[in-house]
């Protein structure tokens, strides 16, 4: 049996049933990440040593009997964006090279109790600022996956949840943790042919994972399949008193509504993200999409979210505005990387020139001037209005509809040293994914097929807040329907 | 009253208004559970939120929410019950994330306003802009390393409530009494003790100098002010620079200052300055705070007497003056101290013991009215003993003295040392006689006409009864024989 | 509205981010493009519409007055870069 293959829930039963043993499935999963992690660069740091000991641990407690907790012995990838108690944090910037955290992160606690097993922290764009993962401190991700006859072009994971993409899609880990601001679990997930949930703003606790921009920023599971999302989510997800943004609402079983009947669903379809110049071999996978919604029995409806063009403008005044604030702490002083200054803004200045990167500065730069005097009205004020209109588009339409389909993004991924030139260019891939994040309501993408290149291209269903359940229907529908069975060309049984 | 500066060519009006910083009372820090109380091993009264490690998120206290609350109650002021948190931004040493929390559009309480009294006896209104919370700063110390500045977070989150006045204030005099007062209000309210040496309340001083009628001209703020007095000194001498820029045909920059009381002068902070723009914008770690009206009344109807409702009682009901109401009603446990001692008494007679000898004696010896020798019940028991006539008032000091020194009772102390005043006619009598037979000179000259010459007589007879007469019996006795 | 090289100083001045002259020209460029991008929304009528507050899901919950954390100070400096016994350190500072 290829333990890599497998996915969680299935590992859960094997587990249970004795097929295996925790060590031998995290064996088998460090194994992988020995041999290619070197090629991918999709793990900062690997902590093995911990994860053998952590499985030894699981094997104990699955010996016991029957009640071990659901993700006992199960290996995940943990973006190093979530601080976790006494393993390096780096949010992929130098600034944090050497930083130990002596707290874990609420989402990690959640997965620990819950008896997974971490067998490393993941590559992503620094400080999650990225939809490519190139502005890692730590080098870039390699995606796993090729063009068609093409081996050696290298393509970007997406971002900037990239590493923790590739480390699933090459069967490095079954799951990984994500966070998403603009995109950044869905779009990756869409470049590397898994499935990856945002869940509603509020659900998922951001105690102790490092800021981006406070008020977009939520955690989420990337995996294989849909089911495997929703026993992770179910994980990660609750409410906590240390983050007030935290939502104190029951959640409910995510696995349980992967299987539920789409008889009566009503799916819309924005108009608005018909964008000009979209690829066809995107626009005909979203009408495949659309097909099989129609096929399980959904009813489909055309919507219209009118502000919904304006949502990465938006973002790109919002995002920055809280990220040049977040970001401000990272000083030099009590934590972090220190370049000795002569006066106290030489240290500042020196340590936040040397300690973050280029993408990372220029945001920093960027919100800073939409947040200075005399700009305040003409940017952010304008920009927390036009967001308010966008959510009010998705009010409008979930009053008719139960759920919206939309590509996640663009394209398929895109080769290293592509669009590089230009940040607009970039700020582009994120063009689906970001409205849903403006909104706050959850969204989830989910491999629906392959580009004319080979290349995976995923489908995107937005839901209304708090009701992921009907995400996770209408995604495990489509995953039905597409029977995504392809594979990367570079994954942990291919030698 | 109105103060003015006299100028080169005619008078100057001074428009000064002030923000006090007032640390709020409480457990524990506005957005962290760690100690908000004072002193503390350096670094110890810190949790990561407060030194602001990556992923750290701010909880709000509800009792700091009370406290800003119970404050703008006792300011007469409006409680908004829709407010919200900004960060203002900037960059310094003893502030962990780079921006401080504070409340920049949406303060939680609005207009109000503090009556103050002169010394002339007459009140004026003082506005109140808004109050607001936001977190205290940490510490930087500087005086030990050549090199490097040492940083104490202790009270860095620790939540302080601003209070920003209407520049209504037109005088030194005006600043010092509105701060007293307002002092005196937190004091009452319990929600800051006011203690300036400390630093749990200081104030930025925005002053402004103008002609009659005009309307207001550039003002200097002077900040981080820790004492009334300098306060008061920091507006006179701007003011006084202020008007000589103007009369020199110069003009005044806004501009932080700083007050350097060993110089007497105020200087320009201009260096800091540099470039400050603070880009506030909505703190979204926080969501808007929203309070219940209904808690809003649970506190007001458990708020304390506040120091003028007080002081008007104590005249209605003592029937004492109001310059003494003011002063019994200065400190609440002075104000407690005397309505014990009042209790059931001659609320007068009380007043004038608690104002005079009670106080010059913790005066003299350095004493509160926490720590006194002599308790409230103690000094009631020795008024007893004055009013059933057991002892007269020029005993009574001497028995109040040695309650001073042995903290034993009044009644214990008239027994012991036997001072129980005479009332025996006969034995006042006897004295009287010998006074006046001793003093056959004194006597022909007050019956020559120097009426003057009875208290002479008075004094004699108290002293051959060792202060013990009633004073009364002995003047009667004497206006008979005389 | 577009960017001068005093407006990219002044901002790097303020986010505390040392910049090079040389710098200069490329930060400029890249911040006017992405400036000019935003600049679509000013063609979003945005009269009478309230600016997006909180998340709207709930308003701010208030914990107790209760002293449940600090006293962790070998945590507190246990990533501080230049620590001096019970302190953290910065250049001295003139007041």
């Amino acid at each position: 049996m290829m333990l890599t293959e497998l996915t969680i829930a299935g590992a859960q039963g094997g587990l249970r049933r004795r097929e295996f043993s925790a060590t031998e499935l995290v064996g088998a999963h460090v194994a992988a990440i020995e041999r290619l992690n070197g090629r991918l660069n999709a793990f900062i740091t690997v902590t093995s040593d911990l994860a053998l000991d952590a499985a030894r641990r699981a094997d104990a407690i699955l010996a016991g009997g029957e009640d071990a907790p659901a993700l006992t012995g199960i290996p995940l990838g943990i973006k190093d964006l979530f601080c976790t108690d006494g393993v390096r944090t780096t949010a992929a910037s130098r600034m944090l090279e050497a930083f130990v955290p002596p707290y874990e992160s609420t989402v990690t606690a959640n997965l620990l109790a819950d008896g997974a097993v971490f067998v490393g922290k993941t590559n992503l764009d620094e400080f999650a600022m990225g939809s490519a993962n190139i502005t890692s401190a730590f080098g870039s991700v390699e995606n796993p996956w090729k063009r068609a006859g093409d081996e050696e072009t290298v393509l970007v994971p997406g971002g900037s949840s990239g590493g923790s993409a590739a480390a699933v899609a090459a069967r490095l880990a079954m799951g990984a943790t994500g966070t998403d601001t603009g995109g950044s679990i869905r779009q990756p997930a869409s470049y590397c042919g898994i499935a990856g949930i945002k869940p509603t703003y509020g659900r998922c606790s951001r105690w102790g994972t490092i800021a981006f921009a406070s008020s977009l920023d939520q955690a989420g599971p990337m995996a294989r399949t849909v089911e495997d999302c929703a026993i992770l989510l179910q994980s990660m997800a609750g409410f906590d008193v240390r983050d007030s943004t935290s939502v104190d609402i029951a959640v409910p079983d995510y696995r349980a509504a992967c299987g539920r009947s789409l008889k009566g669903m009503k799916v819309g379809i924005p108009a608005e993200y018909r964008v000009a110049g979209m690829p066809a071999e995107v626009e005909a996978a979203w009408e495949q999409g659309i097909a099989w919604l129609r096929d399980a029995g959904c009813e489909i409806v055309e919507v219209s979210l009118p502000y919904t063009k304006y949502g990465l403008a938006t973002y790109y005044i919002v995002a920055p505005a809280e990220c040049s604030s977040n970001l401000a702490r990272y000083d030099g002083v009590r934590f972090g990387r220190r370049v000795p200054g002569e006066s106290l803004d030489a240290l500042y200045e020196a340590t936040r020139r040397e300690g973050f990167g280029a993408e990372v500065r220029r945001r920093i730069l960027m919100g800073t001037y939409v947040l200075s005097a005399g700009y305040y009205d003409a940017y952010y004020l304008r920009a927390q209005k036009v967001r308010n209109l966008i959510r009010k588009d998705f009010e409008n339409a979930f009053r008719t509809v139960d759920v919206l389909l939309t590509p996640t993004a663009p394209s398929p991924a895109f080769a290293q040293g592509e669009k590089m030139d230009d940040p607009v260019q970039m700020y582009l891939n994120d063009v689906f994914t970001v409205p849903a994040s403006m909104a706050g309501v959850p969204a989830m993408s989910v491999p629906a097929g392959l580009s004319a290149s080979g290349l995976p291209l995923g489908l995107q269903v937005i839901g209304r807040s708090f009701d992921e359940e009907s995400v996770f229907a209408a995604a495990s529908a489509l995953e039905r329907a597409a029977g995504f069975t392809h594979r990367p060309a570079v994954r942990a049984e291919v030698v | 009253m109105t103060y003015l500066i006299e100028g080169r060519d005619g008078p100057w009006e001074l428009v000064v208004g002030l923000e006090v910083h007032a640390q709020v009372i409480s457990q524990s820090k506005l957005f962290s559970g760690a100690s908000a109380s004072y002193g503390g091993e350096p670094n110890t009264h810190v949790s990561l939120v407060d030194a602001g490690f990556p992923g750290m998120l701010p909880v709000i206290n509800r009792e700091c929410v009370a406290q800003a609350v119970r404050t703008g109650l006792g300011l007469k002021a409006r409680v908004n019950l829709e407010s919200r948190f900004d960060r203002k931004n900037y960059f310094y040493a003893d502030l962990p994330t780079g921006y401080q929390i504070s409340q920049f559009t949406h303060p939680i309480i609005g207009e109000g306003a503090v009556e103050i009294e002169l010394a002339d006896g007459s009140t004026r209104v003082i506005g109140i802009t808004r109050l607001h919370l936001e977190q205290d700063a940490g510490k930087s110390m500087h005086d030990q390393d050549p090199a490097r500045s040492f940083i104490d977070l202790n009270r860095a989150g620790v939540a302080l409530m601003e209070i920003v006045s209407e520049p209504d204030i037109r005088s030194p005099e005006e600043a010092g009494a509105y701060l007293r007062k307002l002092r005196m209000i937190l004091r009452y309210l319990g929600t800051c003790d006011g203690n300036m040496e400390e630093g749990s309340m200081r104030a930025d001083v925005n002053v402004s100098v103008r002609k009659a009628g005009e309307p207001f001209r550039t003002r200097c703020e002077i900040k981080n002010v820790n004492s009334i007095r300098y306060v008061m000194q920091a507006i006179e001498v701007e003011a006084v620079r202020q008007v000589e820029i103007w009369e020199n045909g110069g003009s005044v920059d806004q501009e932080t200052r700083l007050f350097d009381p060993a110089r007497s002068e105020t200087r320009s902070l201009r260096s800091k300055e540099d470039a400050h723009d603070y880009r506030y914008f909505p703190d979204p770690d926080l969501l808007p705070l929203v309070i219940e009206e209904a808690w809003v009344q649970g506190l007001a109807a458990h708020l304390p007497e506040l120091p003028d409702a007080k002081r008007q009682r104590f005249q209605d009901e003592y029937g004492i003056p109001r310059y003494d109401a003011g002063v019994l009603v200065a400190e609440q446990a002075t104000a407690d101290f005397y309505e014990t001692v009042a209790r059931g008494r001659d609320p007068r007679l009380a007043a004038n013991w608690v104002i005079g000898d009670f106080f010059a004696a913790l005066n003299r010896t350095g004493r509160t009215i926490q720590d006194s020798p002599i308790s409230a019940d103690a000094l009631g028991g020795m008024l007893d003993l004055i009013t059933d006539g057991t002892i007269n008032g020029k005993i009574a000091k001497d028995v109040f003295e040695e309650m001073l020194e042995t903290g034993e009772s009044a009644a214990d102390i008239v027994e012991r040392k036997g001072l129980r005043q005479v009332t025996d006619t006969g034995a006042i009598d006897a004295a009287v006689q010998a006074v006046l037979d001793k003093n056959p000179d004194k006597l022909a000259e007050y019956r020559g006409g120097k009426d003057k010459l009875f208290g002479f007589f008075v004094g004699q007879v108290m002293k051959a009864m060792a202060g013990k007469g009633n004073p009364a019996l002995v003047n009667e006795a004497l206006k008979k024989v005389l | 509205m577009s960017l001068d090289p005093a407006t990219v100083r002044r901002i790097a001045r303020l986010a505390r981010i040392g910049i090079d002259e040389s710098d200069l020209p490329a930060l400029q460029r890249e911040l006017n493009g992405i400036l000019g991008w935003i600049e679509q929304l000013n063609e979003v009528d945005i009269d009478g519409v309230e600016p997006m507050v909180g998340t709207g899901h709930a308003a701010l919950r208030m914990r107790e007055d209760v002293v449940t954390d600090g006293d962790a100070r070998d945590a507190v400096l246990s990533n501080a870069p230049d620590a001096a016994g019970p302190y953290y350190t910065v250049p001295k500072v003139v007041e």
